[in-house]
């Protein structure tokens, strides 16, 4: 097994490497499959964005990516899932090295009830990578101007975030996410707790970032996967009747554009034609 | 002519809509529930109270009157020279013995529980038994002590004074512990599983490990709950007499007097503020001021109660403070 190895000076080439793999995954709950057979690639310095009726398996298919369902005890996944060419799911991968190279944000903003400094210093505080005192203040800074938050807070950092507003919060999650200086960005849904203009701003953000990050988000909001994204992975729900379950397919996968104005399956056409989702 | 019809049927549609919004209901089962609520409100306050006014009335006199005497006084057969240090020092090491032993053995279990166990038919079994256990009548409790520490652990405890098996300071402590131990594991818990998930995903996601997560994001959040409730179990165990009495606690003067914090007194013979008042509810009225001497000791306990609750509520508003 070969160790994760930190990301080497990201290539703005016009090949961009492969940084996820992600070959026939299967992820089982106790009394269903969520999601059935996956295989997907993803591109450095891209958008890919997820989207799908509800219970398609595709939040469940972001959490795959830096392991959060390992949080679920009873979930299994099957498959193979390769970052950079390393298995993901190798029994000596650690899942808390994973997650600080790849870092996530949530549907719903969740600071810490700490100060906004603080939220944004936990990450690389508690990897004991960066010293206290003025590296960490410029990496504070950095992290939140990446965040276009930089000038709304640098007034009271020392002040709890959770006086902030929604989209401020879910602005300040995406500095902290990003001051670990991870190499992809999984976002579930970032916006779908926000108002318009605060979902604008974040939404011009994904494409600032993603010069220097590779960003997967799961989006309800086909506009949004429309206006953001570079590619588009549609999935489906399989119901069973005589089992009563419910499984995430991949239908397909492509360029944005080419999803949402030909598609090759007819599923993809009738979901985002809105005639069924 | 057609307009005025219209007009007239509008007004009409109006005065009828109005007519049907003016509701004239009495909700008499609504009012007999409100009422009913406010009787219970009501006489609880009211016995309590009760209970308060008589206490004080009885024995604010006689404390003030004794005062510093009164708390640093060995119990006595005469009411006006009665004093209840020995019982403040029994229950002082009680509580003692409750937050070295109980608190982090129970938050320790807790943690266990909600953090590490896998959800299987066994960890529901243990929880169900605790839950059971924080409902077992402290006489039980009593008898435990009993056989453990006063029977089994007697060859441990240092030979003090006099031979008297194990019916120690330690072995009382040690009881009161195992008591509280089931209510600090459920209300921990509690406390624990109230931790919204958003706010671990937020650590695990920042690459925090799990002993991270617990220590930086889980713990603090829920410290003004386990702060709430092990104080309030420690005010529950300073109040015990019964499972003191099963394992022999004193009713009467200990002799010899020794201070406050020597541990030597762990390995002697003990009495308790509850064990006291006990005792001196039992002393005849009319030999000498008894009653009075009785409600002096329950103010004071009440004093020490009290002030366990009020930490508990300083550091339940500390946390609470620092997590918003």
């Amino acid at each position: 097994m070969e160790p994760l190895t930190q990301p080497n000076e990201k290539t703005i080439a016009t090949t961009r490497p492969k940084i996820f793999e992600v070959t026939n995954l299967n992820v089982y709950y106790p009394d269903f499959r969520a999601i059935r057979d996956v295989s997907l690639n993803v591109a450095a310095n891209e958008i890919t964005a997820f989207i799908g009726p509800s219970g398609c398996g595709k939040t469940t298919m972001l959490r795959s990516f830096n392991r959060m369902n390992d949080l679920i005890p009873t979930a299994k996944i099957t498959g193979t899932l390769l970052y950079r060419g390393a298995d993901l799911y190798n029994k000596t991968v650690d899942p808390v090295e994973v997650r600080r190279r790849i870092g996530m944000v949530f549907q719903k903003p969740n600071p810490f009830p700490k100060s906004i400094y603080d939220n944004v210093a936990y990450g690389p505080r508690i990897s004991g990578k960066v010293k206290k005192g003025t590296e960490m203040d410029d990496l504070v800074e950095s992290s939140l101007r990446k965040a276009a938050l930089w000038e709304e807070v640098k007034d009271r950092l020392k002040s709890s975030a959770l006086g902030m507003s929604g989209g401020q919060q879910q602005r300040l999650c995406i500095a902290r996410a990003i001051a670990t200086n991870p190499d992809v960005v999984l976002m579930d849904e970032p916006c779908s707790a926000l108002d318009p203009i605060a979902t604008g701003k974040i939404e011009e953000l994904m494409t600032q970032l993603k010069k220097e990050y590779t960003i997967l988000i799961v989006t309800h909001n086909m506009q949004q996967a429309a206006r953001v994204s570079d590619r588009t992975a549609f999935f489906s729900v399989e119901v069973e009747e005589e089992h009563d379950s419910r499984t995430g397919v991949l239908v397909e996968e492509g360029p944005t554009e080419k999803i949402f104005s030909n598609p090759n399956d007819q599923r993809t056409e009738n979901y985002i034609t809105g005639r069924f989702g | 002519m057609a307009l005025s019809t219209l007009n007239s049927g509008a007004e009409h549609a109006r005065e009828k809509i109005v007519r049907e919004l003016q509701g004239t209901r009495f909700d008499i089962s609504g009012f007999i529930f409100r009422f009913s609520l406010i009787f219970g409100l009501g006489s609880g306050v009211l016995i309590l109270g009760a209970v308060m006014w008589d206490v004080v009335g009885d024995g604010s006199g006689f404390l003030f009157d004794r005062g510093w005497e009164f708390l640093t006084g060995n119990a006595s057969s005469r009411a006006n020279s009665y004093g209840i240090f020995e019982g403040l020092r029994g229950t002082f090491w009680i509580g003692v013995f409750v937050v070295v032993f109980a608190f982090p053995l129970g938050v320790g279990a807790a943690i266990y529980l909600e953090e590490y166990a896998s959800d299987s038919r066994l960890t529901r079994f243990i929880e169900l038994n605790i839950r059971n256990l924080a409902g077992v009548p402290s006489v039980v409790y009593g008898v435990l002590g009993l056989a453990i520490f006063v029977r089994a652990l007697d060859g441990f405890y240092p030979n003090s004074i006099d031979r008297h098996l194990g019916s120690t300071t330690a072995a009382a402590g040690a009881t009161l512990a195992i008591l509280v131990l089931p209510i600090v594991i459920i209300t921990a818990s509690e406390a624990i599983r109230a931790v919204p998930q958003s706010l671990r995903e937020g650590g695990f996601g920042v690459g925090a490990t799990k002993w991270e997560v617990i220590r930086h994001h889980v713990l603090p959040y829920a410290a003004p709950g386990i702060f709430t409730g092990t104080l309030l179990s420690l005010a529950r165990a300073l109040g015990e007499a019964a499972p003191l009495i099963l394992i022999g606690g004193v009713l009467g003067s200990l002799g010899p007097k020794s201070s406050l914090l020597e541990l030597e007194q762990l390995g002697e013979r003990f009495t308790a503020m509850p064990l006291m008042i006990t005792q001196l509810a039992k002393k005849p009225a009319f030999i000498g001021d008894w009653n009075s001497a009785t409600a002096a000791a329950i103010l004071v306990l009440l004093v020490v109660v009290i002030a366990a609750n009020l930490i508990a509520i300083c550091l339940r508003n500390h946390y609470e403070r620092k997590r918003s």
